[in-house]
């Protein structure tokens, strides 16, 4: 149609008239493939990106423009000499790669043999990008190690190793490159495959192939070597098309976290999400959890028509038979095959955050959707991931690995990692940041929540306070010597003038009784303010106005103390006077000390104070009298009614 | 009542790759108080919006539309894009930078470089802010680029809508974490992990409607500097010398007239574009004169809030 309104014909090497059984053949071939997903890790010595670059290379997978910016990359930046194409360039992507010649974060890139589909995340060697090596692998089926035939296994090759054991990538590949530089000598190659083989099932590694490679030539890459023709095995390319990627379903039982409700008018309500580890089918019994209601399967609805059975990876629409509650966090399982449901839990730990893991500080907690609180109730060790020993560890630091207890604001469903990736997963959020800081992967979930039950009393915090009072939690927060104690200790004695009931409690006295086996580390001071945090709660459960006059330097702190009382109920007054002040105050003679080095993580001197964003009462101590800021929270106290 | 569909017993790459683009979608309806998505009218556009009619069905994507004009696209695109939101009965907005208007920017006058900051860059982050969008989906995809093979599928940008390439969040399983300050925003990409290959087959697949200008037919160019450019209507001055030929061409990618190259091709179906994509020995974004300008051209403009 096109050609009869067209002056000029066609040229001569139009497309055949088969063109269209012939791609479509083609294109049944293309989706008949299957997909592995493979990472390769090693440093950029190692010739990982190199070897990438051969892949796609003498897979055909790079157009002609893009061979031509490589060779004008490769005069610029190339590390392989002139007139050598570079082919690492082709993989490391961001600028600063390029100048560094570093890879610093993942790069996916794609290619497809006649056998199968590639996707391969090219990671990060360095040890302080070890996040973005973890980012890799939780997707990957296969790892593909990378190691210089003339070095041997590496301390890095062992962390490397660690990771991928955590994460759960199945199949393992050793790939001792540069065998060129060591004259394809066979005994190297077998000592090297040894060494690690005992090295990977010491780690739990169980599949380990280990294959002699030069990326720089090509050989046993994608065509066998004839240099190495001692060696037998298959070819790179040729192992990675044959692994079993399909195994991918310990699990066996049907899971899917709800993602989003569907409700586009009365009559139809549906819950949108993946389906995980086995197949469902309509009329299956299924049970919605953490609540444990259950109802049937009525439809899997599809926006190309309903489905009989779902499959593992689908996204679909679920709809219930029952006019059932279900919310984005809940989970519909298979009512026969449940997963475990609790609030505490034992799992490894990557941490990938600049601020360290501290046990007892909050995280939100990301499992499939559910969002809960989550805090780190015990760290049962650190895995040193370059000796894979264990050791006691106080908090985690950028790219450690640790074995915790976790405790949860409430119940969510999950399966051991080890089962199921996807719902034996989460990731943790710094609440201030929103960064995502660490990652998780459950071991096994801890009873002793459940026989802790909650008395409850017939009378109430309001009964207690009878009509004298709203019972709350006057906050202190300040330096050393910033009039903290001075200042609740004139509060209190106004109150208590008023006819009020109050408390004080006071960093020095706590720390002599409750809190008296703490420090001043950082973990120390978490748990100190977790502490009496909680004191505090109780004797607002009982009635009282406490005042509480603690440094409590870190926001995240004080906020979780505001988390324990109901709104309103907590009022943060910020000592707002400057360090020069305080420390020419100096009431105890510790700044001194501290400048002195005799009191190290001193607050304000080589430990941070993290101000008050929002403060209810801030009082300027180095310009105000003590009655003028007493009065000034007395006359807030009564505007907010709570005396 | 639907007919019931049979399940294969394996699902095919493209089931795949649907199934990942449509969980990513839901994620971002479900953690973003207003989402919005990119529509640049192109191919990947086109299959981005067939994705999300099908993640929400029965329900309309719960989302507008919005394209950012630099007022020098193809006619049939805009065309195209209003028919398009038309048929499906979405929300569609459109920004123009009046401030480049009212400057007079243009591919033309002012070269690619000023042209696409100005009219895309800065167009987007206007409209972003006027708006008040906290995430916005677009139809990258990683085989694209070399820095795009780099980006997150939730990519995190500044309140001012910087990217930044070295400090980029974790991401982790499927697990996408889209908490942000007031201000900030995350760009979403569902279609990271198709390839230009994938693109074609599924809408091959799916029956999903394209720009014409992807389907070869006699159309008037000049050759620039070893580029096609069609002469798509009488804004682009002709240099010396230069008289408009009608030729056999088609477009692998489509942005604004002046900056794509048109490729010779007779390729008018869709399994002649595959079989001529397939033979083809450049890559897609070869035609894009703006990413010529300066190596690692793309990661700068990204930095800058470029999609």
């Amino acid at each position: 149609m096109l050609k009869d309104l067209d002056p000029i014909a066609a040229p001569a090497d139009a497309a055949p008239p088969d063109v269209a059984n012939e791609v479509q053949a083609y294109l049944a071939r293309q989706n008949g493939k299957d997909l592995l997903r493979f990472i390769t890790c090693g440093s950029v010595d190692d010739g990982k990106s190199t070897l990438i670059g051969r892949l796609l290379y003498d897979c055909k997978c790079l157009f002609e423009d893009q061979l031509a910016s490589l060779e004008a990359d490769s005069g610029r930046f190339g590390t392989t000499g002139a007139g050598q194409l570079d082919l690492a360039l082709l993989v490391d992507g961001l600028a600063a790669e390029r100048e560094q010649g570093i890879t610093i974060d993942v790069a996916y890139r794609f290619f497809t043999t006649d056998r199968r589909k590639f996707i391969v995340a090219d990671t990060p060697g360095h040890e302080q990008y070890t996040r973005n090596m973890v980012t890799g692998a939780s997707t990957a089926d296969a790892a593909v190690l990378l190691v210089d035939a003339r070095k041997g296994v590496l301390t890095q090759t062992r962390r490397h190793s660690t990771i991928v054991s955590l994460l759960g990538v199945r199949h393992v590949v050793l790939a001792v490159n540069k065998m060129d530089a060591v004259g394809w000598d066979r005994e190297t190659f077998e000592r090297i495959a040894a060494d690690y083989r005992v090295f990977a099932q010491r780690i739990g590694i169980t599949e380990v192939t280990c294959i002699p490679v030069s990326a720089l030539t090509g050989d046993n890459v994608t065509t066998p070597s004839d240099a190495m023709g001692w060696y037998g095995g298959p070819t790179l390319l040729g192992h990675l098309e044959s692994v079993d990627a399909s195994a991918e379903e310990k699990l066996g039982s049907f899971r899917m976290a709800v993602q989003w409700v569907n409700r586009p008018n009365q009559d139809f309500r549906g819950f949108c999400g993946t389906v995980v580890g086995g197949p469902v089918r309509t009329g299956d019994d299924v049970a919605i959890l953490p609540g444990g209601r259950t109802s049937r399967v009525a439809r899997i609805v599809t926006m190309d028509g309903d489905l009989e059975t779902a499959l593992p990876g689908q996204a679909v629409t679920l709809v219930l038979a029952d006019e059932v509650d279900a919310s984005r966090g809940d989970m519909i399982v298979a009512a026969a095959g449940r997963p475990e449901v609790a609030d505490q839990f034992a799992a490894h730990v990557v941490w990938m955050d600049e601020q360290p893991l501290l046990p007892g500080r909050s995280y939100l907690l990301r499992a499939g959707t559910a969002t809960v609180g989550a805090q780190v109730t015990e760290l049962k060790h650190a895995i040193n991931v370059n000796t894979q020993e264990h050791a006691a560890a106080k908090h985690l630091d950028l790219n450690d690995v640790g074995f915790c207890n976790l405790a949860l604001d409430r119940p969510i469903p999950f399966d051991a990692y080890a089962d199921s990736r996807e719902t034996g997963s989460f990731i943790l959020i710094d609440r201030l940041t929103n960064a995502t800081a660490g990652c998780g992967m459950i071991r096994f979930p801890l009873r002793r929540a459940s026989n802790i039950h909650r008395h409850a009393s017939k009378l109430d915090k309001a009964a207690r306070a009878g009509s004298l009072q709203k019972p709350c939690v006057l906050w202190f927060t300040g330096l050393s010597g910033s009039g903290k104690s001075s200042v609740a200790d004139r509060l209190e004695q106004e109150l208590h003038r008023l006819g009020r009931r109050t408390m004080v409690l006071d960093g020095d006295n706590v720390r002599h009784g409750l809190n008296r086996d703490l420090g001043f580390t950082d973990e120390d001071r978490v748990e100190n303010i977790r502490r009496v945090a909680e004191v505090s709660k109780l004797m607002v459960e009982a009635g009282l106005i406490v005042l509480v006059s603690f440094i409590s330097p870190f926001r995240e702190e004080r906020r979780m103390a505001r988390s324990l009382v109901e709104e309103g109920e907590f009022l943060e007054i910020f000592m707002d006077t400057p360090l020069e002040v305080c420390e020419a105050r100096d009431p105890k003679g510790l700044y001194k000390k501290a400048r002195a080095g005799q009191l190290p993580h001193f607050t304000g001197i080589d430990s941070a104070y993290e101000p008050p964003e929002a403060p209810e009462i801030t009082l300027k101590g180095a310009e105000q009298t003590a009655d003028e800021m007493v009065a000034q929270v007395i006359g807030e106290l009564r505007r907010r009614e709570v005396i | 009542m639907p007919a019931i569909l049979t399940t294969p017993a394996r699902l095919t790459h493209l089931q795949r790759l649907e199934a990942e683009s449509i969980h990513i979608m839901r994620e971002v309806a479900a953690q973003f108080q207003k989402p919005v998505m990119l529509y640049s009218v192109g191919k990947d556009s086109s299959v981005l919006l067939h994705l999300a009619m099908k993640a929400f069905y029965p329900s309309k994507p719960p989302f507008p539309l919005l394209h950012v004009d630099t007022t020098w696209k193809f006619r049939e695109m805009i065309a195209f894009r209003d028919r398009m939101a038309r048929d499906l009965g979405l929300d569609l907005m459109v920004h123009i930078n009046q401030e480049g208007v009212r400057q007079g920017i243009g591919p033309v006058s002012h070269g690619s470089a000023v042209h696409t900051d100005v009219m895309k860059t800065q167009g987007l982050r206007q409209a972003l802010d006027a708006h008040g969008f906290d995430a916005a989906f677009g139809g990258a995809r990683r085989d694209e680029e070399k820095s795009r093979a780099k980006e997150r599928i939730f990519s995190f940008r500044t309140a001012t809508h910087r990217w930044e390439p070295k400090s980029q969040r974790p991401e982790l399983w499927s697990l996408y974490n889209g908490r942000i300050h007031k201000g900030e925003s995350i760009r979403v990409f569902p279609l990271s992990n198709w390839t230009e290959l994938d693109i074609w087959q599924y809408i091959h697949q799916e029956n999903i409607p394209v720009v014409p200008l992807y389907f070869a037919k006699p159309r008037p160019v000049v050759e620039r500097d070893g580029t096609l450019i069609m002469v798509d209507d009488d804004r682009l001055p002709l240099r010396p010398g230069e008289v408009p030929e009608m030729a056999w061409v088609r477009f692998r990618t489509l942005g604004c007239y002046p900056l794509t190259g048109a490729v010779r091709s007779t390729a008018a179906t869709l399994p002649e574009i595959i079989r001529e994509m397939l033979l083809s020995t450049s890559s897609e974004r070869q035609g894009r004169v703006i990413d010529q300008d300066a190596a690692a051209s793309m990661e700068a403009k990204k930095q800058e809030g470029y999609f």
